[in-house]
């Protein structure tokens, strides 16, 4: 499988980038580490005239931590997460979720910025930068603005970026030392997009749940912040009636397609047995 | 649409070529090159059968584009072995514990896991399982890759190995 033509660009910095994308105008993409983009140029589901290569912009890589929040450029690969000892201190969720994404080959090339940017329901990355409270920092033809990752998402591949914007850098408040956290995936095979998934972020403090965060993957056309469960289940001990209630709360939320993942009803009920799992892991990980 | 000249060092030689921005670098290496040992298998980005190692990392070939890799280090399985025809020790080890039936998966999976040692030179057999994930083989169930694996990385650890596999 051979893609459409098109011309190749490769700015060193975000401003030509940006400049670039807005001269070329509709028919310009994006590229980042390519792993959604060329399979769906192979499959001529996408036909850019030209692409905008970010592999070669040095600000956009890397993950530092800056008071209480860590920035991690857009251009920070999924391999780069899981090794990066700043991830492993501050957010050791997101190493959880970098792992059950994909395999190690396509882990060395996918990027942070390109799996929330892209837009594809079955990426995991969106639902768990909403369960965290992410804010995504946009550069533009009009200078450069932030978005909240629970207002980003606005149907499959229908996201809040203009033309010619881009990600340039991913900010995420640090969850407080102590907190518990988990990403429940199910997928059929390494590689797999999820079936169902949920990411969970809390704290707790004498048995009780002082604060809570859901975000669930691939069961709508976009990540699904459960926060009507969450509240539910702040103040209580997670016993199994409260547990009951929150996950009927996340599953009325829900609208996955039917496919060959599975029918609409059982991708809903997997979210609940996700969310469930996640809870309980979050929990057993809470100091 | 024109042709840009890329220049990049493939098993330690410097080469250049004319290419389409749209041409795949597994392409570029199996037909400008002639460089066959990285296979197509799926060309959907799931097999690794056309692993190549870019810059240090493992690469599916056939979901970058040629002009991606201009100015880098690219290995391919034709680079491994010693000048004079001494296989790489993991090349050794696939044969020794019979790591492979048909072959077609080997130059993916063995590109790999010449990674995967760089990065891990005592990997546990889990380890090994979880980083050749992105690696598919249709024929020998993976328990002899994995021991060819184990091989190679005991003998560069200076360790003894019981040669042939049960
Ligand atoms: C076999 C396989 C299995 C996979 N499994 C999973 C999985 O389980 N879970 C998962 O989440 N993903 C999975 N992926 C996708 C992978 O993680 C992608 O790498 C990721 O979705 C996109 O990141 P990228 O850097 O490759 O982006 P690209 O493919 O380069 O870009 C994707 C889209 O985003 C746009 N874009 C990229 N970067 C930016 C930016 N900074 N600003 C604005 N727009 C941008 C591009 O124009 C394009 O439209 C899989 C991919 C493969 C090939
Ligand atoms: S041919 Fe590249 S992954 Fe299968
Ligand atoms: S040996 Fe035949 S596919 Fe692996």
């Amino acid at each position: 499988m051979i893609p459409g033509s098109f011309a190749y660009h490769r700015p060193q910095s975000v401003r030509e980038a940006v400049a670039m994308l807005a001269d070329l105008g509709e028919e310009a993409r994006p590229l980042a580490g390519g792993h959604s983009l060329i399979p769906m140029m192979k499959l001529r589901l996408a036909q850019p005239q030209h692409l905008v290569d970010l592999g070669g912009i040095p600000d956009l890589k890397g993950v530092r931590a800056e008071a209480g929040d860590v920035v991690i450029g857009a251009m920070t690969s999924q391999h780069e997460m899981i090794a990066s000892p700043v991830l492993a201190e501050r957010i050791p969720l997101l190493r959880e979720v970098s792992v059950l994404i994909a395999d190690p080959q396509v882990r060395y090339m996918g990027t942070l910025g390109g799996n929330v940017a892209n837009g594809d329901p079955g990426n995991d990355m969106p639902a768990v930068m909403v369960c965290l409270g992410a804010i995504f920092q946009l550069a533009g033809p009009n200078g450069e603005r932030q978005v909240a990752a629970r207002e980003f998402y606005q149907g499959a591949y229908f996201t809040a970026l203009e033309p010619g914007e881009i990600v340039t850098a991913i900010r995420i408040p640090a969850p407080p030392a102590g907190h518990g956290y988990a990403y429940e995936k199910l997928k059929r095979k390494v590689g797999d997009y999820a079936t169902a998934a949920a990411a969970v972020v809390l704290t707790q403090s004498g048995g009780r749940l002082t604060s809570c965060s859901i975000g669930l993957t691939n069961v709508a056309e976009t990540p699904l912040w459960a926060d009507g469960a969450a509240a539910l289940l702040v103040g209580s001990t997670l016993d199994g009636e409260t547990i009951k209630q929150a996950v009927a709360a996340a599953e009325a939320l829900t609208a996955p397609a039917s496919d060959n993942r599975g029918p609409a009803e059982y991708r809903t009920k997997m979210a609940g047995v996700m969310l469930r799992r996640a809870l309980a892991r979050a929990r057993s990980r809470a100091a | 649409m024109a042709k840009t000249r890329i220049e990049l060092t493939v098993n330690g030689q410097a080469v250049e070529g004319l290419v389409e921005p749209r041409t795949l670098l597994i392409h570029f290496l199996r037909e400008q090159l002639g460089l066959t040992g990285p296979h197509i298998g799926c060309d959907t980005s799931h097999c690794g059968a056309c692993t190549v190692d870019l810059d240090g990392k493992s690469v599916k070939s056939c979901t970058l584009f040629a002009v991606q890799a201009q100015g880098s280090q690219v290995l391919t399985i034709e680079g491994l072995a010693a000048a004079d025809g001494t296989l790489h020790v993991l090349q050794e080890g696939f044969r020794q514990m019979h790591g492979l039936q048909c072959g077609f998966c080997t130059p993916g999976m063995i590109t790999r896991a010449y990674r995967l040692l760089q990065e891990n030179p005592r990997p546990s057999e889990q380890e090994i399982r979880f980083g050749i994930s992105g690696n598919l083989c249709r024929c020998t169930g993976y328990q002899n890759i994995v021991k060819a694996v184990q091989y190679a990385a005991d003998r560069l650890a200076g360790i003894d190995v019981k040669e042939a596999a049960e």
